[in-house]
């Protein structure tokens, strides 16, 4: 006798949402936030041809062939991905886009299409797996690794970092998270939020590179993760209508705050401090600053703005997806050309 | 054509006396940002309306306010266009080039000028109109804050009356320029009346020049080649431009936006089924293209050449993935920020080998504002039944200046979208091929079945990428694997022959001289032929119009002994890839180039042949 195995509301399996083996090192955060977007996308009955994933290049930028093989992707240039993105989502705008970068993809070569990405609100989730240092080059400082830091081949890191989170505040995200590799409950319902915003969602996941930039002492190592993770709160995402898996017991009443996203789902977190607001940027932050003050590390919804209009609600687009369009909608009739010839003169 | 001679030999060929109609150069000397663009339009549309055949060419700094521009309007009875190197007639309005502007003067000449510029005149040789600009501006009761740009309707009023420019020419001019609006054209209109009521009781007419009336611009539009392409996109079905700003590319993308409501309104849901957008450079202009063009929208970018550089590591991409996209390259000088202002057709060579590592690229060569019409929609044809991008090269003198060119034609092919599968497609290709990868050759062309985000069929997903990868879209690092690939590549380019527009060819005189050119060039080359031909010098005359070389190319090359490639360049670029393409021709190739930023004459395209001939 066969066991059958479970589906959930869309009637796929979790295999429906697998990808290829990984090919990168074993322990490896991005192949544990990989786990999590399956695990994501399945538990949203999210049908996997509804999704388009786009990565750069570098190691975080493989990943996207590690999960929803039944989705279109696209691997594209170093730091460009959001101009890739944001071309193709236009075609179809019922897709849901997926972008996976890394810290060197983001934060040194593709700053500036990412902080433009913000600007215009683009709706798709933003990852960016960030473990301070380049992987696929053989270990060397990115732009996120901390001053001061040491690496075997490189020396000391003479540069202060970037932190995506400020940058994505500053640059008018309207969803900015962070979240931990070695968290994983925490990641997956940041994704979940993240794929529900109907604006640009940009998740800085802390990701540490077993390989290269895994001391004990960096920031972006599991150890310092484990013991200088400050959850502004606990999170669980309830999609609309919720459903009965999720259980929200270990929420007591009276500590959870609810933010409902544009589409009526829900993300309910757990005051861990007693007055943080994530739809306040200013609290934001501060939120961000005194972590850094203090050597810690917050992790959470630091920021969303549900309501924000997405780029797409600043064009008047048709309702027909504009890929399926033909012929007869695209080219103007022959009459029109000759009104078109008069009016040059 | 007729084959009377004409302006490029006009100190030559005319009787020492005598009037001169309609066949003469006029340059405007003003400062940029005084308005002047409208004056000179409207002189330039008079003419067009009165029937003669007009060029204009506006020779402009990269500046907004304050340095000197020129604008030259050459008339010509037999419909040459071209630039002309002298001019018949200056108007001068700008004292800092005013001894300069002078120089440039035929003998016989004519020099108008603002009477306020106290600068010595230095040519006994010409004839001289002063203009009481300032004054004629005071009477005019015009507000103080405008005078500066009615001032320049002055010399539109004393040149029309000296000429014998028709005021009701000039009025419909007018009308155009200001789309009806009463006010304005008023305004201007009586400035210009009485300029040149005073011309009429002031000035003596004492020099050759004249305009008549004729019949020689029926069936003609007046466009630049940058709104010619933004409508020949729009009737492509053009669906996703992204752009940055950059002379002298920015009108073409403007176009299509001033265009897009007009045309591209869907009737039933009242939205635009095109989508704008100006990026934050060049480099994600080609991004977000590439990324409609992988997700099937026709999609276009226009630039010039410092944007193209930016360009190159996304067109690789899109080679290397198979993605269709549309890159309009509107020339100017390179190399670096070169000269901004002026034209060139520099790019050929990078735009044919652009970006890293094997690669190939299908190129457009309009010569006409109503070839980049044609090619404006043709563009996105080839783009997806080759799924690789399309350069069109085009450049400032075509695009930015204003050209008289055959209206419009309605595309006369329906559009191909290249082999794209949805749902049914695919389920019905799986059940009579039995299985489908994103870059199989299955029909021997080299040319793969694609599959668009929004594709619902559970089998229709494949991942794009710029690294190695085997025909179902798989990572590889096979040496066997890469190779066939690259092998296919090139036998798809090769398919692109088939496609490509053809080269327009003229062998009627069966010559030992071919003349090879493209682009804006062919005014000069032609009229430049008619030249050598009166000096017994016969030439055939081929105009390519697209890359990869169609097979008419080497035909010619080989039906003739010697064959002269002219371009507007220091290194003869085409001559380079023909050589490339053909080396065993390359003996026959002899160069005709020269880049200095200026449209070719065709004086110096029959002096540069015959000189080449004399070796």
């Amino acid at each position: 006798m066969t066991t059958q195995e479970k589906v959930n509301a869309v009637g796929m399996t979790r295999a429906d949402y697998r990808g290829l083996p990984s090919t990168l090192c074993q322990g490896c955060g991005h192949n544990s936030i990989a786990n999590q977007i399956i695990a994501a996308c399945y538990e949203l009955d999210i049908v996997p041809e509804n999704v388009v994933k786009f990565s750069g290049i570098g190691c975080s930028s493989k990943s996207p062939t590690y999960f929803l093989s039944r989705s279109f992707g696209f691997n594209g240039l170093h730091g460009r991905m959001p101009s890739l993105a944001l071309g193709a989502l236009f075609a179809d705008i019922t897709l849901k886009g997926m972008g996976v970068s890394g810290d060197g993809d983001t934060a040194s070569i593709g700053m500036g299409q990412f902080k433009h990405l913000m600007r215009r609100n683009l709706p798709m989730l933003y990852i960016v797996e960030n473990n301070g240092v380049y992987g696929l080059t053989k270990g060397q400082f990115s732009a996120t690794a901390e001053k001061g830091l040491k690496l075997k081949r490189e020396g000391v890191n003479l540069y202060r970092p970037v932190d995506i989170c400020k940058e994505a505040l500053v640059s008018n995200a309207s969803f900015v998270a962070r979240s931990f590799a070695g968290d994983p409950k925490q990641v997956k319902e940041l994704i979940k939020a993240g794929l529900r915003h109907k604006g640009l969602a940009v998740l800085d996941i802390i990701s540490p590179c077993v390989t290269f930039n895994n001391q004990d002492t960096s920031l972006h190592s599991y150890a310092w993760g484990k013991e200088h993770e400050v959850r502004l709160h606990d999170i669980a995402f309830l999609p609309v209508p919720p459903r009965d898996e999720i259980t929200v017991e270990d929420f007591e009443e009276g500590t959870v705050r609810s933010v409902e996203l544009h589409d009526g789902s829900i993300i309910q977190l757990k005051k861990l401090e007693a007055d943080y607001d994530p739809t306040d940027r200013w609290h934001a932050l501060r939120a961000l600053e005194d972590a850094e003050l203090n050597n810690y590390m917050v992790t959470g919804l630091i920021y969303v703005d549900p309501d924000a209009p997405s780029m797409f609600d600043l064009y008047d687009l048709p309702e027909q997806p504009l890929n399926r369009m033909t012929e007869s909608q695209l080219r103007p009739p022959r009459e029109t050309l000759e009104a078109v010839n008069k009016m040059m003169f | 054509m007729s084959s009377q001679p004409s302006q490029a030999v006009q100190e030559e060929t005319r009787s020492a006396d005598g009037p001169i109609v309609n066949d003469f150069g006029i340059t405007f000397c003003t400062v940029n940002g005084s308005g002047s663009a409208t004056a000179n339009n409207t002189v330039l549309r008079a003419l067009f309306k009165m029937g003669i055949p007009i060029s204009g060419k506006n020779i402009f700094p990269s500046n907004i306010q304050g340095l000197p521009t020129w604008y030259t309007i050459r008339v010509n009875k037999d419909g040459f266009l071209a630039r002309i190197e002298k001019d018949d007639i200056v108007v001068a309005m700008n004292p800092a080039t005013f001894a300069r502007d002078m120089e440039y003067l035929v003998p016989g000449g004519v020099l108008f000028y603002a009477d306020d510029i106290k600068l010595p005149i230095t040519r006994s040789d010409i004839v001289c109109y002063p203009m009481p600009v300032k004054r004629l501006i005071k009477e005019a009761e015009v507000p103080t804050s405008l005078r500066d740009y009615v001032a320049n309707m002055v010399y539109v009023g004393v040149v029309a009356q000296m000429l014998g420019i028709e005021m009701d020419a000039i009025y419909a001019a007018l009308d155009f320029h200001f789309k009806g609006k009463k006010t304005p054209i008023e305004s201007n209109f009586s400035v210009i009346r009485a300029a040149a009521e005073w011309a009429r009781a002031n000035l003596t007419k004492q020099d050759r020049y004249s305009v008549e009336r004729m019949n020689a611009t029926e069936g003609y539009i007046l466009t630049d080649g940058n709104t010619a392409a933004a409508l020949g996109a729009l009737y492509g079905g053009v669906q996703f431009v992204a752009w940055y700003p950059i002379t002298p590319a920015s009108s073409l993308a403007e176009s299509i936006n001033e265009y897009l409501p007009k045309l591209r309104t869907d009737p039933i849901s009242g939205k635009t089924t095109c989508v704008v957008v100006q990026a934050e450079d060049e480099l994600a202009a080609a991004g977000m293209t590439i990324g409609a063009g992988y997700a099937g929208l026709r999609a276009m970018t226009s630039t010039s050449g410092p944007g193209l550089s930016l360009m190159a590591e996304y067109l690789g991409l899109a080679y290397f993935a198979e993605v269709p996209m549309v890159l309009w390259d509107v020339q100017r000088v390179g190399p670096s920020t070169g000269l901004p202002t002026r034209t060139a057709q520099g790019d050929l060579t990078f735009a044919y080998f652009v970006g890293h590592g094997d690669k190939n690229y299908i190129i457009l060569l309009p010569a006409s504002a109503n070839e980049c019409f044609e090619f404006g929609w043709k563009a996105f044809d080839l783009a997806e039944r080759m799924q690789m991008p399309v350069i069109v090269l085009s450049d400032l003198d075509l695009g930015m200046n204003q050209w008289m060119t055959r209206p419009f034609q309605y595309p006369d092919t329906p559009m191909d979208r290249g082999k794209v599968l949805w749902e049914e497609d695919l389920e019905k290709f799986l059940a009579e091929k039995g299985q489908w990868g994103r870059y199989l050759d299955v029909d021997g062309d080299g040319i793969p079945y694609r599959t668009l985000p929004g594709n619902r069929h559970p089998r229709s997903a494949y991942f794009a990428r710029g690294t190695g990868h085997d025909e179902f879209a798989r990572y590889s690092e096979d040496p066997e694997v890469w190779e066939r690939n690259m092998a296919r590549l090139k036998r798809k380019y090769d398919t692109a022959k088939q496609y490509v527009p053809k080269p327009i060819i003229d062998d009627a005189n069966h010559a030992e001289i071919g003349i090879i050119a493209f682009g804006s060039n062919d005014p000069a080359v032609e009229e430049a032929r008619v030249y050598l031909a009166q000096r017994g010098v016969q030439t055939d005359y081929l105009r390519l119009r697209a890359l990869p070389l169609t097979d008419e190319v080497e035909a010619f090359i080989r039906s003739h002994d010697r064959v002269y490639v002219v371009e507007n360049n220091r290194d003869g670029q085409l001559a380079q890839l023909l050589t490339v393409n053909l080396p065993e021709l390359g003996a026959k190739f002899r160069k005709a180039n020269h880049g200095d930023g200026m449209p070719l004459s065709a004086r110096w395209v029959r002096d540069t042949i015959l000189s080449l001939e004399e070796k």
